[in-house]
């Protein structure tokens, strides 16, 4: 189990670096740094004057080495200015020359400074990550129990009509992203044309305090399309369990049909959603953006949103981080968690 | 003139949609004819669930190919009066053309039933071909993975997990952009993907017609000449005719949606290749000494194609959605584009007051991804029963 791990967490950090570099390399290309000269600077920069900037900030070195001391395995640049100032990488906020680090990456716990919020990378990160967090887990809650309970029921008697029903609710579903989902539900619940007027249209007011009336939309907007995907994988595991041989041993031996599904199919069927459910995260992600852009919340995929649409360079990487470390811890949770659920695999 | 009833815009739409009926009713009495003779397809006209898929993604086809008739207006006219006008209303007087927009018009006062309908044309222009590109990379690379295992498929799946462990939002943010577009990424990228369906074919007539040198130098040559067309055409905006082009921004999106699902299809084929290796029938081509390459592409894809061909039609569904949420942020689309996921965005700011703009693009785009599920679930159903 120990090896496993290891070699699983080995192979993870080698594709965090490659993602990481991948995401460096797009977000540093020339064009954007010229963007970038010119935002910082000022927008009539003649193509010299750029080239100076860029030159000054530390900017035309090769890209290793500038990936090299974002992740802090490099020591980041000084550079003494004729009339005798140091600036450098470590100096950006007014630190000493003699007192600050040689490395300042992200291994050091410095995300850099976000030219778009005009704040520290990594309080804006926590603060984005905690609202977000809030609409994750009103979603978790009300997503995975009634997909489950969709998914079981329906599988539980094949082919019957409940499950016909449930079935063509969890197709439908799973054929409804985000933006179409939202969209109507905002359409026929919250608009004025409508005239429903049950909840707001708006979460903008849940970033202080959650309410029914502001979270409903968003979070059912979310919980829905992988709601449907969910249930969908449920009810095929469900209805393969209840084919089983010892499903027909309990059967025949006249325990009841309750019985039969809570003790002997249920844990059985759930093994196959885990990993679903699991692997739905990196889905998530894109959900998280659209509802909170759609529905004006200004957590995680917002900002991501902002800072890929503002050029914000540093921001996007650490929203970049972030989200590539989501994607890959879930993974190696559903590899162990697989395993733990599922008997009959042993790693030896 | 007044407003129309809902009666009356329904009935009127349902007009404006003849060559789609009759097109439709055409097909399905044609195939539900010939259905004993027509293979798996043929067997979808068994099964409901199949037939209304099938209905559902055939109407959207032929929207797509008859939108100029069907669209009463064009769809970036700008007609000064009908801004955020309800469905039914008239044009004001004096205006040419179809006399009212059937359902409504948006906040720049265009018609937004000919925006929908022109709208499938810009999803099904895209969405099928990219799904197909998808799965020619998918497949040529997942095969011999399957197949020969060890190092190779060390190698390609680490790259796949890589891939696929990358967030599809951000990895559209940051391909899809104008700086990108502007450098050499995309004809880069365009260029190693779109070179796989030439290989895929090139192997398949190759390993094929080995010891008939004739029919393989007919069957490899011409497509290489016609690969090397259209490669040098839609990649690299290079064609000698000057006929195939492509304009960059649709071509960064065809290699984004190409490159975010081509890791799926290979892991899938891959299993695939590594559960069907195990029969018989491979076991007997290996001791007749067929090549590596015949076995892979003739013995052992077609008896794969059952759950492929399911899983070509979810994917579909999948890749629309796709190019939705790509309209929906703006990304790699004009301004003006009428495709379903701009649409959808520029009609949220004001949802709450005018939702009439909205919701057709919306309820359009979830019609014809269930379609696709619809159909993939009687495909699945159908081939099952073998």
């Amino acid at each position: 189990m120990i090896k496993f791990l290891l070699k699983r967490v080995g192979v993870m950090a080698l594709t965090a670096l490659c993602l990481t570099f991948v995401v460096f390399f797009l977000t540093n290309l020339d064009p954007n740094l010229e963007k970038l000269a010119k935002t910082q600077g000022n927008s009539r920069m003649s193509d010299a004057e750029v080239a100076s900037w860029l030159e000054k900030n530390g900017y035309a070195r090769p890209l290793l080495i500038r990936y090299g001391e974002w992740i802090g395995v490099v020591p980041g640049w000084t550079r003494t200015a004729p009339d005798g100032t140091v600036a450098g990488r470590c100096l950006h906020r007014g630190a000493a020359p003699e007192t600050a680090p040689a490395y300042c990456g992200i291994l050091q716990g410095d995300f850099g400074y976000s030219t778009r919020f005009r704040a520290d990378v990594s309080e804006i990160i926590a603060t984005r990550l905690a609202l977000t967090g809030t609409l994750m887990f009103w979603v978790m809650i009300v997503m995975i129990p009634s997909a489950l309970i969709i998914g079981v029921l329906a599988g539980m008697r094949e082919g019957s009509r409940a499950d016909r029903v449930l079935s063509s609710f969890s197709i439908l579903w799973t054929a409804t992203p985000e933006y179409v989902s939202g969209v109507i539900f905002i359409a026929v619940f919250a608009s004025s044309a409508v005239g429903l007027k049950w909840v707001k249209g708006s979460a903008a007011s849940a970033m202080r305090d959650v309410t029914f009336e502001n979270f409903a939309l968003p979070v059912a907007t979310m919980a829905l399309y992988g709601m449907g995907y969910i249930a969908r994988m449920t009810r095929a595991s469900m209805a393969e369990v209840m084919t089983a041989q010892y499903i027909r041993t309990a059967r025949l031996k006249g325990l009841k049909f309750r019985r039969i599904i809570l003790r002997h199919a249920l844990r059985n069927a759930l093994i196959a959603p885990f990993t679903v459910i699991m692997l739905q995260f990196p889905w998530l992600l894109t959900g998280v953006v659209v509802v909170e852009t759609l529905f004006n919340y200004k957590g995680f995929g917002w900002t991501l949103f902002t800072a890929a649409d503002t050029n914000d360079i540093e921001l996007l990487l650490s929203c970049s981080i972030v989200a590539v470390l989501v994607v890959l811890v879930t993974q190696l949770i559903s590899d162990i968690g697989y395993v733990f659920l599922n008997p009959r695999i042993r790693i030896s | 003139m007044d407003a129309l009833g809902w009666g009356e815009i329904l009935a009127r739409m349902f007009v404006r949609f003849w060559p789609v009926w009759g097109a439709l009713a055409t097909s399905f009495a044609l195939s539900f004819a010939f259905r004993r003779r027509l293979g798996l397809y043929g067997k979808l006209f068994d099964s409901p669930v199949g037939m209304i898929g099938y209905g559902l993604v055939m109407f959207w086809f032929f929207t797509a190919l008859f939108a100029d008739i069907i669209a009463p207006h064009d769809p970036i006219q700008v007609l000064s009066g009908m801004k955020n006008k309800p469905p039914g209303t008239p044009l004001p007087d004096g205006a040419e053309g179809y006399g009212y927009y059937l359902l409504g018009g948006d906040n720049l006062a265009r018609d937004v039933f000919s925006r929908m309908v022109m709208g499938a044309r810009e999803v099904l222009k895209i969405a099928p071909a990219a799904t197909a590109f998808a799965f020619m990379v998918g497949i040529t690379l997942g095969v011999p993975a399957g197949y020969y295992r060890g190092r190779l498929d060390l190698i390609l799946s680490f790259i796949a997990n890589l891939v696929l462990a990358f967030p599809v939002i951000l990895l559209f943010y940051l391909l899809v952009t104008p700086e990108i577009m502007a450098s050499a990424i995309p004809s880069g990228l365009a260029g190693v993907l779109f070179l796989f369906p030439i290989l895929f074919l090139v192997i398949l007539w190759n390993s094929r017609y080995r010891t008939r040198p004739s029919q393989r130098a007919l069957y490899v040559g011409i497509t290489v000449t016609l690969g090397a067309w259209l490669y040098a055409g839609l990649a690299f905006d290079a064609d000698p005719l000057g006929v195939i082009s492509m304009p960059p921004n649709t071509l960064i999106v065809f290699v984004a949606v190409v490159f975010v699902n081509s890791p799926t299809v290979f892991r899938i084929v891959r299993g695939l290749v590594m559960d069907i290796q195990t029969r018989d029938y491979v076991a007997a081509a290996q001791t007749r000494g067929e090549g590596p390459w015949y076995i892979m592409l003739w013995e052992i894809l077609p008896n794969a194609r059952g759950p492929l061909i399911v899983d070509f039609c979810l994917r579909i569904g999948y890749t629309t959605i796709l190019l939705g949420t790509l309209g929906f942020f703006g990304l790699g689309v004009s301004a003006e584009s009428p495709d379903w996921g701009s649409t959808i965005a520029s009609a949220s700011g004001l949802l709450s007051i005018y939702p009439h703009p909205a919701l057709p693009p919306a309820l359009a785009l979830m019609s014809l991804v269930l379609g696709l599920n619809l159909l993939a679930d009687g495909l699945r159903e159908e081939s099952l029963k073998d």
